[in-house]
């Protein structure tokens, strides 16, 4: 049995009763159990209910039942979305024990379709971070070369799928979360169109730019995906009602005669000259295909990554104060704490990137300075937009590297915060805008390790958006994972 | 010269939920923790989901007080530590980056004067402390989130006001304004809570908080003037700070604490997202309002012509004057004004006692009519009402059973007129002498018929009887 098959290829091979669901999912424990001490993507694995579920769904395919349209696909979640029963840490002490009550949206439209939870992947703490190395369970490592990160903060989602212990994962992009493993990973990894995707039990980090994001081995695999967990949710009334629309369908229309920009801000000074010649290489083979690739100037993004920690720590200041261990949290008894001595004793667990953008964002939010910084912030996220709309009237897509540099050792940067701030240039850009972008594997790099293309459309453009990816995606062979 | 300023705390008991949440709006008498969610307990991952409705509420309170409503209406987050609130922030509304509260530059009238209403916001209520313990050391504090997440609405007046009897007429007024708009009963516990600020001259500012009832804000205002002006008279400065009331011991008490300091760092709530209010929808708000309370007691002046005092005692409580348009007509409608605001308001002279009133509107048209009819004498209408406030019965079944049928019919009042004349052989020559004596005899055939006998009858036959 090929752990290695894309999530279609098993929902086609599991619906014909081609192979065994339940005999699928015991394999793919069975790997998590033999590679996961090396990879550490896994948090929690829900081994026993996992293998249940399996059961059930042979049952009801053998029977002729209705089914659901996911078949048992094994999927892993990131640890900041919620599972009712099911421990949500954040990769954080804070959260340590913290079960929550409910399901994230998008968990209990994944369960109604009968997709089979696996386990919850490692993130950095909170979702602060690019690599996965600011985890409170440690970090997770890079299944092409263990040595090097995952990218980040999905950085389990990213390695759980390139690593066969899954067929697919969802992660969370704040800003690049889930495109940077991606890339990291050799994986495709779709952030949406703000509002297209509930946010409804992920748990906030920035809840003004970031969405829910599947990661999976094929383009097609994210199209299927999203159209399970799309749409509008009573749940969130940032979600947008758009209508439905099928991802899947039409999936191959291709790019013959569209027209693609290429960001001259994402392929200039500080990119790394093997990504660089990726670029250059995936832009020739769409205009192979019948693209048309024109230069695009977007001087806006220069700002993007300082309006990016400007707002994300803002908000994450706000969003996290909630964790005071009072109501749920670790085991610490509040005796002989006055109030504020206990609140400031028990917020010292957090890690130190998460310490870090708390101060910044109270910092920028303080009075005397919302003006100078968040504002500030703020207008540069409306020019972003601006010249956006700009370009989409000229374009059809946007094109960069989704990472400026390769895959980096674990411990490497962990030291500079500014420097690892810096490698989400190409990201954010689509978190302050809201549009939806895709990292699409591409190539290897001599060393060995994954470089991935990155497409941007304009809102709510998913579906033309994979139509691209799935011609980029069609451009290369790559190399299968030996692990 | 002393100002005051009143910040205003007002629940919109009348919803059914919370502010962003499906649990219910009341929370009073219940299981501590019992009233709760994911989203107004603040789990991680849960998003507040906003009750339009309370939008909406909000809106006629801000109509209501003469408020500019802009187009577009958002939310901030007030970050603060403090355990009664579950999220470590309270979501509310904020001017200083543009009008988007819910309303601002209003007015009220209170005795003439004019009392500016600077802004107008919806906002979420936190959880509530329980204290235990009996001494400071072995105090503990508990928290009860059921009324976490109800709706508020804070009023914000500008320092308009000079004294306290007018902050107290202007709570009364308001009191009754929320109540007649159908927003919320502002008699409820906790329902609606005052703060105050005070400065004499040109003198700082101090806010006075803990206050728990109209009564107390009044002596606390009453006390800070005089603590204020003692300070300006020796020559000290009054301190810039917060004080808190102390109900035992009738006095502010400085709270030591520096909360005017705090630096809430107010953020955008990009969880909900703005809510554009169209004239379309304001209309239709406007539709919703009730008639006002001083539309209605021109009304009941102009049309009624009822006393200026009468019309206002009735218009300004929202229960009385519904049940007043529900059971005049053109013909009883003084008999009934009568009735409500003399007797009815008698009864009910406590809270407790009007909502315990089983009383309907064809009670009152029933009782006013036969009263017209001279089927009924005031004195037994009096009896009537008040059995049927008790019992909730019909009045035909409250005359028989009481037996309070009307004697009107000149043979049986004649004969008790005779008994009468036989026992009171003293009064009656007296009556002769002196006409003005007449009402002893009238008094005693009321008591005779226990206050069945129709008096005008009665009177014109005595004065017969007596040739006078």
């Amino acid at each position: 049995m090929n752990l290695g098959i894309s999530a279609t290829e098993f929902v086609s091979q599991a619906k014909e009763g081609a192979l065994s669901v339940e005999e699928f999912v015991a394999k793919t424990l069975d790997r998590i159990k033999k590679i996961d001490e090396k990879i550490h993507a896994f948090i929690t694995v829900d081994s026993q209910n996992a293998l249940d579920k399996a059961k059930a769904i042979d049952k009801k395919i053998k029977s002729k039942e209705k089914t659901g349209i996911c078949f048992g696909i094994p999927i892993s979640l990131k640890d900041n979305i919620c599972t009712a029963g099911l421990k949500t840490t954040c990769a954080s002490k804070m959260l340590e024990s913290f079960v929550a009550p409910y399901d994230a949206t998008v968990t209990s439209r994944l369960k109604s379709e009968d997709a089979i939870i696996i386990g919850k992947v490692n993130l950095d703490e909170f979702a602060m971070g690019s690599t996965t190395e600011f985890s409170y369970f440690g970090p997770t490592k890079n299944p092409w070369n263990p040595e090097y990160v995952p990218g980040g903060s999905s950085g389990g989602s990213g390695a759980s799928v390139a690593a066969l212990e899954c067929l697919a994962s969802l992660g969370s992009d704040t800003g690049g979360s889930v495109r940077s493993p991606a890339s990291f990973c050799s994986v495709v990894g779709l952030k949406p169109t703000y509002g297209l995707i509930s946010r409804y039990g992920l748990v906030s980090y920035a809840n003004s730019i970031e969405q829910i994001g599947p990661v999976a081995k094929t383009v097609e695999d994210v199209a299927f995906l999203l159209n399970i967990i799309s749409g509008h949710d009573v749940h969130d009334n940032t979600t947008v009602n758009h209508g439905h629309v099928d991802y899947v369908k039409d999936i191959k229309a291709g790019v013959s005669g569209k027209k693609i920009g290429i960001i001259s801000q994402m392929i200039g000074d500080g990119i790394d000259k093997e990504v660089a010649s990726a670029t250059t290489s995936a832009i020739s083979k769409l205009q192979d295909l019948g693209a048309e690739c024109v230069p695009v100037s977007l001087d806006a993004v220069n700002h993007s990554v300082a309006a990016y920690y400007t707002i994300a720590s803002a908000e994450a200041s706000s969003n996290l104060s909630r964790y005071d261990n009072l109501r749920y949290g670790f085991d610490f008894s509040t005796e002989g704490y006055e109030f504020k001595a206990f609140i400031s004793k028990a917020r010292s667990n957090f890690g130190p990137e998460v310490t870090r953008r708390m101060l910044l964002g109270a910092f920028v939010l303080s009075a005397g300075y919302y003006g100078k910084y968040y504002l500030k912030a703020q207008k540069v996220r409306t020019m972003i937009k601006a010249q956006l709309d700009e370009a989409f009237k000229k374009v059809d897509y946007l094109i960069s590297p989704t990472m400026p540099i390769l895959p980096f050792k674990v411990g490497e940067k962990i030291d500079d915060p500014l420097k690892l701030y810096l490698t989400d240039i190409n990201t954010v850009t689509a978190n302050l805008s809201g549009i939806p972008a895709i990292s699409v594997p591409f190539s290897m790099s001599s060393s060995g390790l994954p470089i991935g293309i990155q497409l941007f459309a304009n809102s709510f453009q998913e579906k033309e958006l994979l139509q691209a990816a799935h011609a980029l995606q069609e451009t290369s062979k790559l190399p299968e994972m030996s692990l | 010269m002393t100002k005051i300023g009143l910040e205003i705390h007002c629940q919109l008991t009348k919803l059914a939920s919370k502010l962003f949440c499906s649990c219910k709006a009341e929370y009073r008498n219940l299981e501590p923790n019992s009233n709760i969610c994911p989203v107004c307990a603040g789990l991680p991952g849960s998003l507040p989901l906003l009750n339009k409705k309370a939008v909406e509420k909000a809106a006629m309170i801000s109509l209501a007080l003469g408020c500019k409503i802009p187009g577009k209406i958002g939310f901030f987050r007030k970050n603060y530590f403090y355990p009664d609130l579950p999220k470590n922030f309270q979501i509310t509304q904020y001017n200083a980056y543009g009008p988007t509260s819910i309303g601002s530059d209003g007015k009220m009238e209170i005795e003439g004067k004019e009392i500016r209403i600077r802004r107008i916001q919806l906002e979420e209520d936190p959880g509530r402390l329980v204290y235990e313990g009996t001494s400071e050391k072995t105090m503990i504090t508990l928290v009860d989130y059921n009324r976490a997440g109800t709706p508020l609405v804070e009023i914000v007046t500008e320092p308009d006001f000079e004294t306290p009897k007018q902050v107290r007429k202007f709570l009364n007024v308001l009191a009754d304004l929320v109540e007649n708009i159908g927003v919320s009963d502002p008699y409820l516990e906790g329902a609606m809570r005052v703060d105050g600020n005070i400065s004499e001259g040109d003198g700082n500012r101090v806010e006075i908080k803990n206050v728990g009832s109209f009564s107390d804000i009044e002596k606390a205002l009453l006390f800070e003037i005089t603590r204020q002006q003692s300070l300006v008279e020796r020559g000290i400065e009054v301190q810039a700070e917060t004080r808190h009331w102390d109900e035992a011991r009738r006095i502010t008490v400085s709270s030591r604490s520096k909360e005017e300091e705090q630096d809430y760092r107010y953020l955008p709530e990009a969880d909900i997202p703005i809510v554009l209010i169209g004239n379309e929808s304001l209309d239709k708000i406007s539709t919703q309002m009730p008639e006002s309370i001083i539309a209605r007691k021109e009304r009941y002046v102009k049309k009624y012509g009822m006393p200026a005092q009468v019309a206002d005692v009735l218009s300004s409580d929202r229960f009385y004057s519904d049940l007043f348009d529900k059971s005049h007509n053109e013909k009883n409608a003084k008999e009934v004004s009568n009735i409500i605001t003399t007797d009815l308001m008698g009864f009910a002279d406590t809270r407790e006692k009007k909502l315990e009133l089983k009383i309907t509107s064809k009670h009152i048209s029933d009782l006013a009519d036969s009263i017209l009819e001279n089927k009924l004498t005031r004195n037994s209408g009096k009896l009537a009402l008040q059995e049927m406030v008790k019992t909730g019965k019909a009045l035909t079944d409250v005359i028989s059973s009481l037996d309070l049928g009307h004697v009107s019919d000149v043979g049986s009042i004649e004969k008790i007129i005779d008994e009468v004349f036989k026992e009171e052989e003293k009064a009656v020559a007296e009556a002769k002498q002196n006409p003005d004596t007449i009402n002893y005899l009238v008094g005693k055939v009321m008591k005779k018929t226990k206050g069945k006998a129709d008096p005008a009858t009665t009177l014109d036959i005595l004065r017969k009887k007596l040739s006078v």
